[in-house]
This record gives structure tokens, sequence and C-alpha cells, in this order.
């Protein structure tokens, strides 16, 4: 079994921690179904304090905390865990279930093709849409032209 | 001294069905979700997300719903929600040069890497009251969009930086002070200052920062940099060993460039004020960036001669949940407490009476 590579695996789990449950779910439902999978540690909701850096660059310091929830899960020999921001327990099981199917090989590009290219496809045209509205909002100053 | 006193349940619980009551107001007029909350007053739920020290969108404006639009309770509220749940850990330092900007703008430079971005700004706006907006169901507008996207911009502070001009900020990873687990010593660290004035009151924050520009303080800023905008969070578990993102925040971060005449081992150079707060709060993030600077007076050999300089002041009187559990705690009974002021005042009254008629011979 090829392992993904830290990169990769780091790179899904960003596309679902910022993907809503129904998202998930409903790209799901287009492919064959997942085995359950077993649960190791149930959709938990906590904290985690959020750190700045003191002038921007420099010490850390705490800024606040931030709701996120967690689950872990088993399938087959593969341990899949999420770490999401807020506290949708189903949006956590979810992006489990599929951190750990994505480690399998026989799975992954079926699963890369079908739930994560759509969900950050879909996550880069609304970060682009909104880059475009600030882009709007850019200052073109110009030189008063002198008259002749 | 308190007493427990029996009594007053039927009118506690008559007053709170009451209080439901006039939260809720007529019935004849629609009831908010917690969504419009959330969606049409994010400045509010900003504000009490900071205030609370919790980012979390839904249980802000929730709080507000439940706080009839007190702002100060609703941050009480989501401060004692908190304390319900599990800490998970600390996130890795936030990026802030990797922002997604919605808003970039300097007040030192005109043309700058980036460019100037004003994004959803009330700035320019003439504050006239938009009586198109009671008339409800208006065609929503949409904001346009231009051809060159706004993508990661260097902050304004690097550029002075590497010119040699800003003072440098003391790199490292030292763990900071958390003062949900350390009640604050002094004299305080500056880590431990930022995150009192990160959740600290608006309000005060802004008095503050508006005395030291008023003379008390002697402070002669310049905002270098604010913006706003969005930031990924990465925390890593202890299960994975490598920092996974869990998602985006908005952010706001302002850096006041302030001159420094230099000390016996440093020349004169410009120092900074640093604002960082959850959510959009250009306002908040500026006066913490004033107060901030204020507050380097000492490290910075300047003298304290003012109240936004005076860190026990400002930093014990900075929150409001604080300050608002010590003020409101004195509507309790006091019965008697006060039965001995009341005492006291009659035998010193006695006494003087009784010393009256002997002055008088």
């Amino acid at each position: 079994m090829t392992a993904p590579d830290t990169e990769q695996r780091r790179r899904w789990m960003a596309v679902l921690a910022r993907a809503r449950a129904e998202e998930i779910a409903g790209l799901l439902a287009g492919l064959p179904p997942l085995p359950e999978p077993e649960r190791l540690r149930p959709p938990e909701t906590g904290l985690v304090m959020v750190r700045g850096r003191m002038g921007g660059d420099g010490g850390p310091f705490n800024l606040g905390e931030m709701t996120v929830t967690r689950c872990a899960v088993r399938l087959g020999d593969a341990v899949g865990h999420a770490y999401v921001a807020g506290r949708d327990k189903r949006q956590a099981e979810l992006a489990a279930l599929l951190d750990a199917a994505l480690q399998d090989p026989a799975r992954r590009d079926a699963l890369l093709a079908g739930v994560i290219a759509p969900l950050a496809q879909r996550q880069q045209a609304a970060r682009d849409a909104e880059a475009r509205k600030a882009a709007a909002t850019r200052v073109e100053f110009f030189a008063m032209q002198t008259t002749r | 001294m308190y007493v427990a006193v029996k009594g007053g349940e039927r009118a506690i619980s008559a007053a709170h069905a009451w209080l439901e009551e006039t939260r809720r107001g007529d019935p004849a007029v629609p009831e908010l979700s917690v969504a419009q909350i959330e969606q049409q007053m994010p400045l509010a739920v900003d504000r009490v997300m900071a205030e609370g020290s919790c980012h979390d969108r839904f249980l802000a404006a929730l709080a507000i719903k439940q706080a009839k639009g007190d702002l100060i309770e609703a941050a009480f509220l989501l401060r004692a929600y908190r304390t319900t749940l599990p800490r998970f850990g600390a996130s890795e330092p936030l990026d802030t040069a990797r922002m997604r900007l919605r808003r970039r703008i300097s007040a030192t430079y005109k043309d700058l890497p980036g460019g100037q971005v004003l994004g959803p700004t009330f700035d320019y706006t003439h504050r006239l009251l938009d009586f198109a907006l009671a008339a409800e169901g208006e065609p929503r507008a949409s904001a346009p969009e231009g051809s060159a996207p706004v993508g990661e911009a260097p902050r304004v502070t690097e550029l002075l930086t590497r010119e040699g001009l800003m003072q440098r900020e003391q790199a490292g990873d030292a763990e900071p002070g958390d003062l949900t687990r350390q009640p604050l010593s002094f004299p305080a660290a500056r880590d431990a200052r930022l995150q009192n004035l990160a959740r600290g009151d608006e309000g005060f924050l802004l008095a503050l920062g508006y005395s030291t520009q008023r003379g008390y303080g002697n402070a002669h800023p310049f905002v270098g940099e604010i913006r706003l905008g969005h930031v990924t969070v990465e925390f890593t578990p202890p299960e994975l060993g490598f920092p996974v993102e869990l998602g985006e925040i908005g952010i706001t971060e302002c850096q006041m460039v302030n001159q420094f005449k230099g000390s016996r081992t440093e020349p004169a150079q410009f120092t900074r004020g640093y604002g960082l707060v959850f959510g959009h709060g250009e306002r908040r993030a500026m006066a913490m960036a004033l107060v901030d600077r204020a507050l380097r007076a000492q490290e910075l050999g300047e003298d304290i001669t003012a109240p936004a300089q005076d860190a026990e002041f400002v930093l014990y009187h900075s929150d409001n949940i604080e300050a608002t559990g010590f003020v409101e705690h004195l509507k309790l009974p006091h019965y008697v407490d006060f039965q001995s002021e009341l005492e006291n005042l009659r035998t010193i009254r006695r006494a003087a009476e009784a010393a009256l008629p002997e002055a008088a011979e």
C-alpha cells in the first residue's frame, strides 16, 4: 500500500476542513458507498487557542480561542483524522472517514476526483470572486494632468 | 459581606419570564433568526467574538439574540460557554503576511506592493441615514469585480525593517503566557498585554488610544498598515505530528508606526504598536495598536506620565466582563454591610450632638 505523502494528505484535509457537511455528503452520494468505519473517537467539539505574532513577525502571543471539532475513525488499516473549525460534528465525521479512505490507494484516485477536486474548485472559485471584488476597490492614483 | 437570604424566587421567575417576553418583542413582528444576525449584523458578531475571546460566528450571533443585543452581556455568555469546552491545544502562530486580503491600506506610503485596497468600508460614506433600507425587499446590490485579483502582499513594516529604519521584533517561539490559565502579574510581558488588549473593551481601548493622541502619552502615530481578510489557522495534533489546516478565520491587523528617539544602545528609529483582532474590527485594532505602543514606554525607556502608559491601570480595567461583574455586583443585597454603615453614622452623629452643648459653653 502506497502511503500518501504528508503534503498530499494536508491538502485534502485542508479542503475538507473548509467544506460544509452537506457538500461533502452530496458529492459522496454520487460514488460507490464507503464501508462503515470503526469510530475511534466520536466527534468532539473543543477549543484551539489561536496565536498571533507580536508586531506580525515577532514572538507568539495568545489572541483568543476558536471552536474546533475533531473525530477519528478506522477504515481497514488506515486511521482517519479530522480537525475542523467550528462545531459541525457531521462535517468532522465525514472528513475523518474521507481521510481514512483517501489513504487507501485503491480508493484514492476516485475520491480525489469525485470529492476533493470539486470541493477545491468551489473553494477556489469563491476565493477568486472575493479577490476580484477586492480588486475593484483598489485605488488607482493618477497625477493631475497639466493642461496645455 | 453577603448574607444568603431566602425568598424572592417567585419574583425572580416572573422577572425572567418578562425578560424573555421583552427579548422577543412584539410577536406580530417576525422573529430574528440566528443566521440573520450572523449575516446581517456581522460587526456586532465580530465584536462579541473579540471580547468573548472565542471565534465562532454562530455562537456569537446566538449570544446577541439571547442578550437582546447587549454586546457585553453577549460576550459574557460566550466566555461562560467556552469554559464548558476542552482545550485541544494552541495553533501555529498566524502568518498575516499570507492573509487573503479584503482590505489593505497604508497612510504612510501611497504606492506600495499590492496597492491600496479599500475593501468593504464605511470610510467615505456620507453618514446620512439611508431610508431606502427601511423599505424591505430591495434588490440586492452586488459588488463589482475587478480584473487583476488582489493577492498576498508584504507587510508595510517589513519594507521599513529591511531598510533598518524599523525596530525589529524579537523573533523566537517562546511559549507565550496565557491569561486564561495564569492571572496577570506585573510587570506584564508584551505577549500577556496583547492577549489582554485583544479581548479588551472596545470603548475603553478607544478612549485610551484617543488620549495618547491628545497629549496623554506623547504619541505621534502613523497607520503603517491596516489589513482585513482571512488567514488560515494551522494546528498540529499530537497524534499526527504535522500541522493541519483547521480552516480560515476573519482577522483585522493594524500596524501603527511611531517615532522613537533612540537610546544609549539603539539608534533613532521607528517602533511598532500592534493590533490584531478577530473579525472585522478596524477601530478596535487601531486602538489596540495605540495602547500597545503606549504600554511599551517602559521597555523603550520613555517617561511614564499618562494613563495609557500605566500597565496596571490599563490591563486591570480593560476587561468589560470583569468590570461589569464588579460594577454590577453593587446591585446585590448589601443589607448587613449597609446596616453597619448606618450604625456607624448614627454613633458619630450622637457623639457630635453630645459634644455640641459643651462646645457652646
